[in-house]
């Protein structure tokens, strides 16, 4: 079975294998042995076999592109042409082409053009209706395989960890956090099934993200993990902050999806596909035909995948002008007008757009307030979802959606990402719940790759991703493993715990390492050492390349600065020096094996994830692999700033003088972060106090997280609160009282209407009935009953009547 | 004198002529008055029926006498019996009548021991 077959199947297996777990446990979930205990075994068997379908063709994918060092330079084509001739830009529906598509990627390469290997395909359309064709695609480059790897991994590791941690949903839960009008706490019956019934769900809609082959189903797992997401966080849904969070979660993606939606219609409205890459389709005259998808029309091949604004987005800008041009002539125009710069606008919402989802749920600024509060959901919760998976989707997205992206784009993101990184690495200076200094140091990491992404440093963003994952998801599992022992969330009272808790301090401790990216320059380092480093090199690159961004490479050194500190002033705080709680020390103890299993191989992990093998093998150059077409050389472009960006070529970062001042660079800052956060907090050398006071308005500024929440209240909550009240104000006092008069102008026509049916036309049926009824009570005397008289009547009677007769027809008798 | 009673006196005249129809429907008149007179002062059921008798049978007379062959037109293809005919039906139809009055009556007097009809007011309306 070749490659482009064996791929969508393998990961469309391990796709909807979690879907499966999630019927399975909606429906079963409570008979799922007691308390619905089996449940984690059903959800986390299904996520194990998508792990290793993911493995297999993670290993198939190798046997077919070996993982090589890449050569760049003059001639960094020809370490690309090994791949191009296996398999090139393929499609499954019709391999027999690729063999002459193959020729043609090869072709390219020896004019020198980089192109990745991508398999691509439709599963079933939704609806197919004009130029909209809704359907369930896979694009599968060695990103997703990456991403998939990862991703369920990950989940393995925390659902193995979370049957452990999740135990007290197995029998009835008292939640101390929920005071009842009554004055008691809230005493209700586990929900062990539904947390995995979400997990899978959850699972299933990550997964569907990142096979997606189109804008439009990337867009419905979106939303579906956003609810997800929604689920989780309000598991303990009768905590007030936990339903709050959920909300605010859900709320604010939103916002963001409400900008991902204008850039989808942009896209389709100008260009009339959501795919990502070219399809071939039978036309009803039953000739074959390629269907060019976003990004070949992005970047069509022809011009050598170069960045240019679509035919379609040039003729719709410019529609005034097409519809003045005899319908002959204007593809022969369209090149003049895409250099009046026509369409470029349309691409830079697309752009803009798209970012705008990836803004929400990778909880950039200005949206990344929802991030820190979604920690009320349970830690492994917060491990998978908040850390390794759900916020880097939005990352993701921006790699996958990469070539469409504009130099303009590129800034925006660049600077979001600057911008949130320091913002949310200051809050975590000065946050003292455990969980909070991990949500936004994730926020923070988050910025670093939206940097890298935006600097034109496309591994550098998704290998940070990667690294990131992992070491992320040990530091929040970590944080898990201490709240369960100490039943805290306040570094305040915890310290000196790492004599209790060994293994979960050694691991914790490798994460922050790999968190600062500590390694020995030009050595060996922690996985973080590796991404981190590409990263500053990247930002060096790009400042270099356009001074006027210079800020962006001090944000990305500032902020290595003060995550060395936050994370070792977490570490310090929580597990050197002396006990400060000594009643949450007592209780302290090492958390159960299921859950220190899944910290040591995260642990292990986070220490080699970033390693290259010799003979190139290693996450960075598999990324490589997959780089978007047109982006291995330094490009230059952009309009929308009044200045021209450069975007290096992200293989000089690689080579000198860069990778040194970088390494350089990254290093001292850790260093000096962890220096700091050690003479504060174990050699006590700087009082935290004292700082604290001195600094009083900027650490006041900063513990109210630079009062976001409290802007936000003011700018959105208030004003939507006065409109709601508005609103009503209106519905009452102008709207109700019109329907109360117009109620009461039919209650006084109707009693006018009553008056006169009761009045008239009652009386009158009465009157005939009382006139009868008298008539029949005067003519009853009559009735005597005395035989006697009756017969005196019918004599007398009938003497009458012959008389009367005879008065009247006299005249007839005579005659 | 006669002559002179014969206006002032109604029907005087009859007493001049030869029997006539108009003498039968006299005697019937008084037959019908009389059993009228009965029917209306008798308190006694049984006299009441006596009067329901004279009654018919002052009809049955004036069906016979106005079955008299002088009063026949000529071009009548008639037996010139029909006022008999009905007369023997009244008869007939006088002793049905007659068992169920006595039936009722009998009934009566079971209920009131009385046949005084001014205590059957019962349907007194």
């Amino acid at each position: 079975m070749d490659l482009a077959t064996l791929l969508p199947q393998l990961l469309g297996i391990a796709w909807l294998l979690p879907l499966a777990s999630f019927v399975l446990i909606l429906f079963f979930g409570p008979k799922m042995g007691p308390h619905g205990r089996n449940a984690a075994w059903v959800a986390t068997a299904a996520i194990v076999t998508s792990l290793v379908l993911s493995l297999v063709a993670f290993v198939s994918w190798l046997g077919a592109h070996p993982v090589t060092a890449v050569h760049h330079g003059g001639d960094h084509g020809a370490a690309h042409a090994s791949d191009h001739a296996a398999a090139g830009h393929s499609d499954a529906s019709d391999h027999g082409e690729a063999s002459g598509h193959g020729d043609a990627a090869a072709s390219h390469d020896e004019r020198g053009v980089h192109a990745p290997v991508a398999y691509s395909g439709d599963w079933y359309t939704l609806y197919e209706g004009g130029r909209l064709k809704l359907s369930i695609g896979w694009y599968v480059d060695s990103l997703t395989i990456l991403m998939f790897v990862l991703v369920t991994f990950i989940a393995t590791c925390i659902h193995v960890y979370a049957s452990g941690y999740m135990h007290d949903e197995l029998h009835d839960v008292t939640d101390h956090e929920v005071t009842l009008a009554d004055g008691h706490h809230l005493h209700r019956a586990g929900r062990f099934p539904r947390f995995f019934q979400a997990l899978s769900l959850f699972c299933f809609s990550m997964m569907g993200i990142l096979i997606a082959g189109n804008l439009a189903m990337v867009f419905i797992f979106w939303e579906l993990v956003g609810i997800c997401s929604w689920f989780l966080i309000g598991f303990y849904y009768e905590r007030q902050s936990a339903s709050t969070a959920a909300n605010k979660a859900f709320i604010v993606n939103r916002v963001g999806d409400f900008g991902m939606l204008i850039g989808l219609m942009a896209l389709w409205g100008a260009l009339g596909t959501l795919h990502f890459a070219d399809a071939k389709v039978v036309g009803a005259d039953g000739q074959a035909a390629t269907v060019p998808g976003l990004f070949s029309l992005v970047r069509p091949a022809e011009s050598g995948h170069a960045l240019r604004v679509p035919d379609g987005m040039v003729k719709f800008a410019a529609a005034d002008k097409v519809a003045r041009t005899p319908v002959a002539e204007v593809a022969g125009k369209i090149e003049a007008w895409r250099a009046e710069g026509l369409g470029r606008w349309l691409l830079f919402i697309a752009g803009v757009g798209i970012f705008c989802g990836c803004v929400g749920k990778s909880a950039q600024f200005p949206l990344s307030v929802w991030l820190p509060d979604a920690m009320e959901g349970p830690t492994p919760v917060s491990a998978l979802v908040h850390s390794a998976t759900m916020v880097a989707a939005g990352v993701y997205l921006v790699g996958r959606f990469f070539p469409v992206l504009s130099p303009d784009v590129l800034l925006v993101i660049a600077y979001t990402g600057a911008i949130t990184l320091f913002i949310a690495a200051t809050i975590a200076l000065v946050a003292n719940d455990i969980k909070r200094v991990l949500a936004y140091s994730t926020v923070s990491q988050l910025g670093y790759m939206m940097l890298a992404l935006g600097v034109g440093g496309w591994v550098a963003g998704l290998f940070h991703l990667v690294t990131h994952a992992f070491f992320k998801s040990l530091l929040f599992l970590c944080s898990g493993s201490v709240i369960h022992a100490c039943h805290t969330n306040d570094m305040r009272k915890m310290g000196g715990l790492a004599k209790v808790m060994p293994y979960t301090a050694g691991t914790m401790l490798v994460g922050c390492l790999a968190i600062i990216g500590a390694g020995i320059p030009f050595v060996i380092g922690l996985s973080g050492y590796y991404s981190k480093d590409s990263i500053l090199a990247q930002a060096l690159s790009f400042s270099q390349a356009n001074p006027r961004h210079a800020i962006l490479f001090y944000a990305v050194a500032g902020g290595a600065f003060l995550t060395a500190f936050y994370m070792f002033r977490l570490w310090f705080m929580t597990f050197a020096g002396k006990a400060r709680d000594h009643h949450v020390h007592e209780h302290a103890h090492e958390s159960p094996q299921v859950m220190v299993m899944p910290l040591l191989v995260l642990a292990v992990l986070a220490v080699v994830a970033g390693w290259t093998l010799p003979g190139g093998f290693g996450i960075a150059n598999l990324l490589e692999q997959s780089r978007p077409a047109g982006t291995v050389d330094t490009t230059t472009g952009g309009f929308a700033f009044g200045q021209t960006l450069t975007i290096p070529a992200e293989y000089l970062s690689h080579g000198e003088p860069f990778h040194a001042t970088a390494t350089w660079t990254a290093f001292a800052t850790a260093l000096g972060g962890v220096l700091l956060a050690a003479a504060m907090y174990v050699w006590r050398v700087i009082s935290p106090a004292a700082v604290a006071m001195v600094f009083r308005p900027v650490y006041t500024f900063l513990a109210n997280r630079w009062y976001f929440d409290e802007l936000y209240h003011a700018l959105f909550v208030v004003p939507a609160h006065g409109l709601a009240a508005t609103a009503s104000g209106i519905d009452q006092g102008l709207i109700d009282p019109f329907l109360n008069g117009l109620a009461w102008v039919t209650r006084l026509v109707a009693g006018i209407d009553s008056w006169i049916d009761r009045t008239l036309v009652d009386g009158l049926v009465n009157a005939t009935a009382a006139a009868t009824w008298s008539a029949g009570t005067r003519l009853k005397v009559l009735q005597t009953g005395s035989l006697r008289q009756y017969v005196a009547f019918i004599a007398i009677g009938t003497v009458a009547l012959f008389v009367i007769a005879s008065l009247f027809f006299r005249a007839s008798l005579a005659g | 004198m006669l002559l002179g009673l014969s206006f002032a006196v109604p029907l005087f005249g009859l007493l001049t002529e030869p029997v006539s129809v108009a003498h039968y429907l006299v005697v019937g008149a008084i037959l019908f008055v009389s059993g009228i007179v009965c029917m209306a002062i008798k308190r006694n059921a049984l006299g009441v029926l006596m009067g329901i008798e004279l009654v018919l049978n002052g009809a049955n007379v004036n069906f016979v006498a106005f079955a008299s062959p002088y009063l026949q037109g000529t071009g009548s293809r008639s037996l010139g019996l029909d006022g008999q005919v009905i007369a023997v039906f009244v008869i007939l139809l006088a002793a049905a009548e007659a068992a169920v009055a006595l039936a009722i009556t009998l009934n009566f007097y079971n209920n009131h021991a009385t046949v005084d009809v001014d205590r059957a007011d019962d349907l007194k309306g």
